[in-house]
């Protein structure tokens, strides 16, 4: 076996916040690899820099000062549409608060990334979308507005949005904050499917049980890692939600 | 990405806000509509004060006495009596460019028949005048040269005096006597309906009678006449005609050249080209006052478009995260907006135009709708949409990603 290629490269990522006359570091010379395929859960206390780590790896914040590989190429120096360009096509993002379009049915915000890439002529667009909410276990409910959709079938649309052009990572930024346990699991479920097809899945989580599901481990504090480990009983979410399921089972026998 | 695609988004976005779109397209539709639909009615009155005014006949030509001043003091126009009789004579017989010339007296009398009396203005003219006005006669005959002569007691009387008097305007009161300031006067022919002129007088409320009766029976004085109207050969020549008849009257009057002539000659088309500018003035005040509305519509639309940028950053944000660039953003809040003032200006055209229909049908109000008046209308709409859309979208493409993100 090869040794897996590296995806993203940080060397000396640095983030500094200036408020008045005080610099806040959110990010202090931080450096990392994630290779393709990883499942990486990263973790912190709020205000540890993990979120901000996350956002600059999206390309959605640029960093004080550091470098940024992403299969090998730089990343900050490109302009502002080639990073748009980068989101739609190479990036899926799913939030903590969904981030879905208000009053815009499910089809057609997972359509919405599609819109905004070119090589996707109109038919194929809705087929791709139906596709990404079919794999997502969303078929039934295109047609649906956000407002209608449970938090779970909300993340759920979120994460076909993230699907629909066939992204090389998902990024995702504390997914299951708003969910209960069993609909985390369920996203789990989703996170580590997609992961075994080939997916590169960044999580940010604060929830050490949701980041048992990844396959390895990185924790933020003020702004530096100070753990990166393998996970080493990984969970697996379709084993976790059939034990939901018989405990549910055994107590409403009993 | 493709316009067409950003068309989906703006019109997807758009139907997300029925309300709000229709509220902000108002103030297009209403500014368009109020442009189209006053200088239509402005256009309409305009047109229709000028064919008055040529039915009087272009060729026109009236020559008024002159203000004179006593010791200084102006008694302000045709306020002295300077033309006379013989001044008439003169223009007859010196002046080539001339048609037709009458002297012309006017009075307002008391009349009298029966025990019915209406008070009206008698003219006291020439048969030219007939000519010159293109009056005619739908009952009974005009007067001769002899009437005119003999200063005989006769005239002719328009329909709104008939009906005053003998109560019908279908009467036919040729050969009734009727008293004129106590004098009694056959009529002799009654004169075909004119209805109103443009300024709302009514044109039928007349009697006309030969001069020399109006003039020994009725006025004070036999040697000045009111006014003199006149018409030129041809309409091209009216210009040389005032100028033959100016230099004429110089003459007569013992004028010297470095002195104010003591009478006034006006053309008919002077007369319209004054009326002429006096509407255009006010279809110009009109359409000022409609393109403010207009300008209004566009500051709400602007302002909609801010709140809109404001309300939507978040929504900016998700755009952008996946994958949404500057441009796309830009062009999509662009195309909202003239969306938005496009299509306010197209129904603003067509409440315009129903308008003005509305107007013309029933205020019975001449209406001319022009397409420059539409065309202008329009692109200043869309213009609008665009000027003042493209300060918002500009706000909203600058935005950062994950600033727009975490807005609240």
């Amino acid at each position: 076996m090869t040794t897996p290629e590296n995806l993203i490269t940080v060397k000396n990522l640095t983030k500094t916040y200036k408020t008045g006359d005080v610099e806040m570091h959110a990010l202090s010379s931080v450096s990392l690899e994630i290779s393709k395929g990883e499942f990486v859960a990263i973790m912190g206390a709020s205000g540890s820099g993990k979120s901000t780590f996350m956002n600059i790896i999206g390309c959605l914040d640029s960093p004080t000062s550091g470098e940024y590989l992403m299969e090998g190429k730089d990343v900050l120096n490109r302009s502002k549409n080639e990073l748009a360009e980068l989101r739609n096509t190479k990036l899926g993002f799913v939030f903590q608060s969904f981030n879905l379009l208000p009053r815009t049915s499910a089809l057609e915000n997972v359509e919405l990334p599609l819109l905004y890439n070119s090589k996707v002529g109109t038919k194929n667009r809705t087929d791709k979308a139906l596709e990404a909410l079919k794999s997502v276990g969303l078929g039934d409910r295109v047609d649906a507005m956000p407002n209608q959709l449970s938090g779970g079938q909300q993340q759920r649309v979120a994460i076909a949005r993230a699907l629909v052009n066939d992204p090389l990572i998902i990024m995702a930024d504390e997914p299951t904050g708003n969910l209960d346990s069993k609909t985390s699991y369920e996203i789990m479920e989703i996170f580590q499917k997609l992961n075994d097809k080939g997916i590169t899945v960044v999580m940010v989580t604060h929830e050490p049980d949701i980041a048992q599901f990844a396959k390895s481990n990185i924790v933020f504090k003020d702004g530096k890692i100070i753990a990166n480990h393998l996970v080493a009983e990984r969970k697996n979410a379709t084993n976790e939600l059939k034990n939901i399921a018989t405990m549910t089972d055994e107590k409403s026998t009993t | 990405m493709r316009i067409l695609n950003l068309l989906k988004v703006a019109y997807r976005s758009l139907n997300r806000n029925k309300l709000r779109s229709f509220l902000t397209m108002l103030g297009i539709i209403i500014g368009v509509a109020s442009v189209i639909a006053m200088l239509a009615i402005g256009e309409g009155s305009n047109q229709n004060i000028k064919a008055s005014v040529a039915s009087l006949g272009t060729n026109t030509i009236m020559v008024y006495p002159g203000n004179s001043a006593m010791g200084g003091v102006s008694q302000g126009a045709a306020s002295n009596k300077t033309i006379k009789v013989e001044d008439v004579n003169a223009i007859k017989v010196n002046c080539d460019l001339i048609k037709f010339v009458s002297p012309v007296d006017q009075k307002r009398v008391q009349v009298i028949f029966g025990s019915q009396n209406w008070n009206t203005m008698i003219l006291g003219v020439t048969n030219d005048y007939l000519s010159i006005r293109s009056l005619t006669i739908s009952k009974g005959n005009t007067f001769t040269t002899a009437d005119d002569q003999v200063a005989a007691k006769v005239c002719l009387i328009g329909i709104t005096v008939v009906f005053n008097l003998f109560g019908d305007e279908n009467f036919n009161p040729v050969g009734e006597i009727i008293r004129i300031n106590s004098i009694p006067v056959k009529i002799i022919g009654v004169l075909t309906k004119m209805g109103q002129n443009t300024f709302g007088q009514d044109q039928d409320d007349i009697i006309i009678a030969p001069f020399s009766t109006v003039q020994r029976r009725m006025m004070s004085s036999s040697i000045y006449v009111n006014s003199i109207l006149a018409s030129g050969k041809s309409e091209a020549q009216v210009v040389d005609a005032v100028d033959e008849i100016t230099n004429l009257l110089r003459n007569k009057h013992k004028i010297a050249p470095s002195d104010d002539v003591d009478f006034t000659v006006r053309t008919q088309s002077e007369i319209s080209n004054i009326f002429g500018a006096i509407s255009k003035v006010m279809t110009i005040l009109l359409a000022c006052i409609a393109s403010i509305s207009l300008l209004v519509g566009g500051i709400g639309i602007m302002n909609i478009m801010l709140v809109s940028v404001t309300e939507r950053t978040r929504e900016i944000g998700i755009r952008m995260a996946i994958g949404a660039k500057g441009r796309d953003v830009l062009t999509q809040f662009m195309i909202e907006s003239i969306v938005l003032s496009f299509v306010g200006g197209l129904i603003g055209i067509i409440l315009g135009v129903t308008v003005s229909e509305l107007v013309a049908k029933f205020g019975g109000w001449p209406v001319v709708i022009s397409l420059t008046s539409i065309l202008m209308s329009f692109i200043f709409s869309a213009a609008i949409g665009l000027f003042f859309g493209w300060y918002p979208a500009r706000k909203a493409a600058a935005l950062n990603p994950i600033d727009a993100l975490r807005y609240e």
